[in-house]
């Protein structure tokens, strides 16, 4: 049998056999009934005990949604979603909120611990488990802990989750929520700020750089329930954070919707580096489940010489829609999105990123890494844009493609636009296949074809895991080997 | 010790090897010469596993075991080793780790512990001495940007880190200097031992003044038409294949 037909086989009969944390966690839990009217508005805003400003805000982002569509321009596929059919608040039964980690539900803390994310700070702080990280866990609609606080908060800053942020820091919250996505952005966006549940803010004071890498980990666990976390991250000027997010949710064979909206603040010369790992449930060979990943994120380079990095390893979710985007308004500000999004199976990703040079001198870096395997749809899509104020703007994009087999798509989408002639704007595109001249070599070496399909995928996408912290980038390239079981040959 | 019996192969239905008939006892190292099209690189890629070359009969044993059954990795932990005559280039792939990560498979499939990076670099890098290749060829990407010789000196870098049990080389030596062509030999002479076999398929006598066969055997249209001792290739070097092929028709 020819190769190509054999992989084809094996790609088929393997079901998404890696995907190790599709574990449910049994738990009470306090749920909202389905649907979504003002009164669902209300029961989130109460259960929050929200001031009046943010009920109205959502109520405003509510209005707005009515009026709108899904967008339809992704190159992505799916059955209606019915949005009354989705439970929008879902937290485990406990007190308001832990006041310490003692308080935190065992059971959480075992699915944390399942999930290999130590949220106990002495046994890390003893150096038993895990690297110095401070986590927020999100589990469905609220945060569960925070570890780390005291700590950091020595140093100023404050990190917490967003619905305590809007009790305890009423005004930072207040000045900069919704000032990078708008309410009324996109579809997805005006439905997270009518009922976004819980996320993490993040507050870094002038001049401080953050003393450990703040981590966020979400967790979908209901049924039938949409996550719709925000999170919100200012830099003041001068200081520099880097914040990483994780994502599971357990194995159903029905889909869930997760709508996040990111924003993120960095003033004069201040760094934000963004790192995610995106490994929601992929939904299964045959495209059953999985999370319908809509999600918004855009950081604002407000500062002068301010930075913004996004870093994305994208392997989960049965479709993958987001653009990680960087407004450069400051003079000088810098713009960077790399990205890994690899589909295989059934699943479809349309991901890339909008860099809009507003001020003089700024400059964005685009890599972009696509790897398509099975039936999936893997699409980048990138805007650059140089307004008329932004002399001296540049751009380089590089946007990479691998297939894996031959049913499998690969597409790139770039858009330019260009009002100031003094602009330089770089797009490099490549499409190549993973050979069986290349399979073959590696095999009459002695490695396996997954060990072999790991090692070139990991090399195409060196660029972009090399910019990750490293803990991440370990987990990262395990992750890409295990996504891609059975996809080769 | 590899037996081939009346080896027949195609390649997308076109016949190559039609009934090849070789023994290449352990300790031995034996030359296959031949003129171009005649099944020689058919021959390495069937013993090596490539899967888009179909055996239609035949047999080959390697140690008693059905070589032919086995996947290609499984050929490579058995001991195995294909020289490539067209070696690939793997993007993004650091040489060094490939290297590890190839020995380190194959030591696993022996049996034996694996190698930490400090441990492998250090044999590594005493192996691309004796092998006079510049230290940043471990540095940079399977055979990315390698020249023609750089690529072949690889191919037996790889041989000697991985240390096969049986070697096969496919026209290693062709487009390499003379100084290059020493270090090939070299290579496989460092390798010989007691278990150690070695299937060098060559156009050129000048590799074996260095690296002396028990044996040479002339490959044409897909048949052993002749086989003899060093002398044999002497003699194809002054007379040509033609006397040889004639003579067979």
């Amino acid at each position: 049998m020819p190769a190509v037909a054999e992989t084809l086989e094996t790609v088929e009969s393997l079901a998404r056999s890696g995907y190790k944390f599709g574990f449910e966690t049994t738990i009470d839990m306090d749920v909202a009934p389905k649907g979504l009217t003002e009164d669902t508005i209300r029961l989130i805003s109460a259960r929050k005990g929200e001031p009046a400003w943010l009920l109205d805000w959502r109520f405003a982002a509510f209005a707005a949604w009515r009026k709108m569509e899904e967008p339809r321009w992704a190159r992505v596929h799916h059955t209606p979603i019915d949005y009354q059919d989705i439970h929008y608040y879902a937290a485990p039964k406990a007190k308001a909120g832990p006041a310490s980690l003692d308080e935190v539900d065992p059971e959480l803390l075992a699915t944390y611990e399942k999930l290999g994310i130590p949220l106990k700070e002495r046994a890390i702080l003893a150096g038993v488990q895990g690297a110095n990280v401070a986590v927020d866990a999100v589990f469905d609609s609220v945060s569960v802990a925070t570890t780390f606080r005291a700590t950091l908060a020595k140093s100023g800053v404050i990190f917490c989750p967003i619905s305590e942020a809007v009790r305890e820091h009423p005004d930072l919250v207040r000045q900069y929520l919704g000032t990078v996505v708008p309410v009324a952005d996109n579809f997805f966006s005006a439905l997270n700020s009518a009922v976004f549940t819980d996320g993490s803010f993040v507050y870094i004071p002038p001049g401080v750089r953050c003393p450990m890498e703040l981590s966020t980990y979400f967790r979908i666990n209901a049924r039938n329930t949409g996550q719709f976390e925000r999170t919100l991250i200012i830099a003041d000027a001068g200081a520099q954070v880097s914040y990483l997010e994780g994502c599971t949710a357990p194995q159903r064979d029905e889909n869930q919707l997760h709508a996040a909206v990111v924003e993120l603040i960095a003033l004069d010369d201040a760094k934000i580096k963004y790192s995610t790992v995106q490994n929601w449930y992929p939904g299964d060979a045959e495209g059953r489940g999985g999370i319908y990943n809509f999600v918004t994120k855009r950081g604002l380079c407000r500062g002068a010489r301010s930075r913004i990095s996004w870093t994305q390893v994208e392997t989960g979710s049965a479709i993958t829609w987001k653009y990680p985007s960087c407004v450069l308004e400051g003079d000088g500000s810098v713009g960077e999105f790399y990205s890994v999004a690899m589909t295989n199976h059934m699943q479809q990703a349309d991901t890339g990123t909008k860099m809009i040079h507003i001020g003089r001198d700024t400059r964005s870096t685009i890599v972009s890494k696509g790897i398509s395997a099975g039936k999936s749809d893997n699409t980048y899509r990138g805007l650059v844009r140089i307004g008329p104020r932004a002399s001296g703007a540049r751009n380089h994009t590089q946007c990479d493609s691998l297939l894996i087999g031959d049913r499998c798509g690969a597409h790139t989408v770039p858009y330019i636009e260009s009002r100031n002639p003094s602009a330089k704007v770089e797009h490099e595109a490549t499409t190549s296949k993973i050979s069986e001249d290349q399979m073959f070599y590696c095999r009459a070496r002695g490695l396996s074809q997954e060990d072999a399909v790991g090692l070139i995928v990991n090399g195409f996408c060196k660029e972009v895991l090399k910019e990750l912290p490293m803990e991440f980038a370990v987990e990262a390239q395990k992750l890409l080997a295990v996504s891609l079981e059975g996809s080769v040959g | 010790m590899l037996e081939i019996s009346g080896l027949a192969a195609s390649v997308e239905g076109t016949p190559i090897l039609r009934g090849i008939d070789l023994v290449v006892p352990s300790g031995e190292v034996h030359a296959i010469m031949g003129p171009n099209g005649s099944g020689k690189s058919t021959l390495s890629y069937v013993l090596a596993g490539r899967e888009d070359y179909t055996v239609t009969a035949g047999s080959v044993r390697f140690d008693g075991a059905d070589l032919l059954a086995m996947e290609p990795e499984m050929r490579a932990a058995a001991g195995v080793f294909l020289a490539f005559q067209a070696p690939v280039e793997l993007p993004g792939v650091n040489n060094a780790n490939f290297l590890r990560t190839a020995l380190n498979a194959i030591r696993r499939a022996r049996g034996e512990p694996e190698l930490d990076a400090v441990q492998f670099l250090k044999l590594a890098r005493a192996q691309s001495k004796a092998l006079a290749m510049p230290e940043d060829m471990l540095k940079r990407n399977v055979n990315v940007g390698f020249s023609g010789g750089e690529k072949k000196r690889n191919e037996v870098l790889q041989m000697a880190l991985l240390r096969p049990r049986l070697a096969i080389l496919d026209e290693t030596d062709s487009g390499l200097d003379i100084d290059a062509l020493r270090i090939v030999a070299d290579g496989v002479n460092a390798l010989r031992r007691p278990e150690f076999s070695a299937l060098v398929i060559t156009h050129h006598q000048r590799l074996l003044e260095r690296l002396v066969p028990d044996r040479v055997h002339v490959l044409a249209g897909g048949r052993i038409l002749r086989s003899g001792g060093p002398e044999l290739a002497r003699e194809l070097e002054t007379r040509g294949y033609g006397a040889i092929t004639a003579a067979a028709a």
